[in-house]
């Protein structure tokens, strides 16, 4: 028990994506500093940008994140769909969604299965699962048979589960073959006991750390997670493109991720944003398989971040059910434009919440500049919060205790230093 | 059988080809399970080591003192290492700033100079003997299914 002044470090966090650190600095009892550290060594996306063709920028700038390099990927060329003018076919859209859904499987799939569920079984990892125990034998196959389908959705619909070679501006250089339609739903269905299961899990966790917070994700009427307005808790609606005007930029000097507030309140993105603001939108099936989970949304509870991203998970399986059974792929080729001079936003909702691209392009669609802004740094300033306010209240528990309550409530922001940083030790020091 | 003690680590970079090594284990863990041991894998467990490895995969760019001596550690805990993914082998994309010209470089240089980045992102061969390597961005899968494979016959 501490009751004064102590020192813990921790050098590295893991089962998180990219690397990142923490400095706690408590002295008589009082947290004096928390800072959570995102110092990843840059890569300098936003000007490496500039004086490219826009025809390069998407594949170059889904480059910056391997996990949600779809996510970039769409976002971008809807950027640079937006300053040429550019409307996409039906078909494109229903494939995007089919792209996007896989990624938002897969990714939730590995943060819940990978990143978290070894705290919820007290192992240090996923592979250390006792497979002689059944519930734990089931739940190691349960994650590779999801994470599986989430890749096979991808490689169907874009090339790759990673850095998706179809999608490109327009539409999409190559389309699916017609047929294979029938053997996905198969396996989408396959999985949907396994993913109600998750959510049942993740509903009955006691995890429980409240904030007082501003929660915001991209509006969708039908929870597609490409919508058109922002929307808060606290009502406001501002139109997607205009979204970083409403943003602050804070400069954290310690970390080399920008950090953002939204009109200067400290706010949070991603799925439980989406499940508490956006919920009416979720599949007929999906409030039907997660009915009692769903009630606990609107949630305060960081932690129900798991339980949003698990109830998701099933949503893009009914959602992709939906489409595969409906969709004929006909040939048709990307939307022709003319390059013209101009601003363009893309702005999606991707697994950890709402992504932005802005490019001001030339006449010779030349990028002259451009802005990026991930969901790991509008949650920047939200997970240092919550990381003092536990601290402040939990002083009294064993360092080592800490330090692994203090993980969890990281991986619960299931934050990606590659896409705002990369590396994150945890230094907790005596004042 | 004696496991194979495998390292993955990763540097500057998107960490593409880490998520592709993930995403692996859904259809070869199975096969793996009782021929892999992961010496240090921070994606994946706690109580991570570099020690005593028989084949590191490292993923990434260096940019920073820091990672050059992490890197020359990783080597001389490892009894081969495989450089995985473009910006491992290349410094590309990550080394984006390498091509950078005058005026973008001094619009920089206070990041590069607060955080200690050394002067040029650079592969892993500038500072260590790199056994072979898988090329890609993601790797290429099968180039790396071949080599796993063949460590651990």
């Amino acid at each position: 028990m501490h009751q004064g002044n102590f020192d813990l470090s921790l050098e590295q966090i893991t089962k998180i994506e990219g690397h990142a650190a923490l400095t706690l600095k408590v002295k008589n009892g009082t947290v004096e500093k928390c800072t959570f550290e995102v110092p990843e060594y840059k890569r300098f996306y936003t000007q490496a940008v500039r004086g490219k063709h826009i025809t390069a920028i998407p594949q170059m700038v889904a480059r910056i994140c391997g996990t949600c390099s779809n996510a970039h990927l769409l976002c971008s060329i809807r950027a640079v769909e937006d300053a040429m003018g550019i409307k996409v076919s039906k078909q494109t859209y229903l494939l995007r969604r089919i792209l996007n859904n896989g990624l938002i499987i897969r990714d939730h799939a590995l943060h819940l299965y990978v990143f978290v569920l070894p705290d919820l079984y007290g192992r240090e990892s996923l592979l250390a699962f006792d497979e002689a125990i059944e519930e734990e034998h089931e739940l190691v196959h349960d994650a590779f048979a999801i994470k599986e389908v989430g890749n096979l959705l991808a490689k169907w619909s874009g090339g790759r589960s990673v850095h998706a070679p179809f999608p490109t501006i327009g539409g999409f250089l190559t389309l699916p073959k017609n047929g294979d339609q029938e053997k996905l739903i198969l396996k989408l269905e396959l999985i949907r006991k396994k993913v109600e299961k998750i959510i049942k899990i993740f509903e009955k966790c006691e995890f429980e750390i409240k904030e007082d917070i501003l929660f915001s994700a991209l509006q969708d009427n039908n929870y597609d997670f490409f919508g058109k307005t922002i929307i808060t808790a606290d009502n406001a609606c501002v139109p997607a493109r205009n979204y970083a005007d409403h943003l602050e930029h804070v400069v954290k000097p310690y970390s080399q991720a920008s950090a953002y507030m939204y009109e200067g309140k400290t706010f949070m993105v991603g799925a439980l944003s989406r499940m508490n603001l956006s919920k009416a939108g979720l599949h007929a099936h999906t409030k039907h398989g997660a009915e009692s989970a769903l009630k606990l949304f609107p949630s305060q509870n960081i932690f129900h971040n798991n339980l949003a991203q698990a109830i998701e998970i099933l949503h893009c399986l009914d959602d992709s059910i939906d489409i595969l059974s409906k969709l004929e792929i006909k040939d048709e080729k990307p939307v022709p434009y003319t390059l013209k001079a101009g601003m363009g936003t893309g702005v999606i909702e991707a697994p950890r919440g709402t992504l932005y691209h802005r490019y001001q392009i030339d006449e010779k669609g030349v990028v002259i500049h451009g802005d990026i802004i991930v969901p790991t740094g509008q949650n920047q300033i939200c997970i240092e919060k919550s990381l003092w306010d536990f601290a402040q209240k939990n002083l009294h528990l064993e360092k080592k205790q800490l330090a692994h309550e203090m993980e969890k409530l990281i991986r619960a922001y299931d934050p990606c230093m590659s896409c705002s940083s990369h590396f994150l030790k945890l230094k907790i020091e005596q004042l | 059988m004696t496991k194979l003690r495998v390292g993955w680590f990763t540097f500057t970079c998107c960490e593409d080809s880490t998520i592709l090594f993930t995403e692996l284990l859904n259809t070869h863990w199975a096969d793996w399970k009782d021929k892999i041991e992961f010496v240090n894998a921070r994606i994946l467990k706690e109580n991570n080591k570099i020690e005593n490895i028989d084949v590191s995969f490292v993923e990434g760019s260096i940019s920073s003192e820091e990672q050059v001596d992490k890197l020359k550690e990783i080597r001389k805990n490892s009894k081969t290492i495989i450089a995985i993914g473009a910006c491992a082998c290349t410094a590309m994309p990550s080394g984006w700033r390498n091509t950078f010209d005058e005026e973008t470089k001094e619009e920089i240089k206070f990041l590069i100079d607060r955080y200690s980045h050394l002067e040029k992102v650079e592969p892993l061969k500038t500072y260590i003997k790199v056994d072979d390597s898988v090329q890609g961005c993601p790797m290429n899968e099968e180039k790396f299914l071949e080599l796993i494979g063949n460590s651990i016959k």
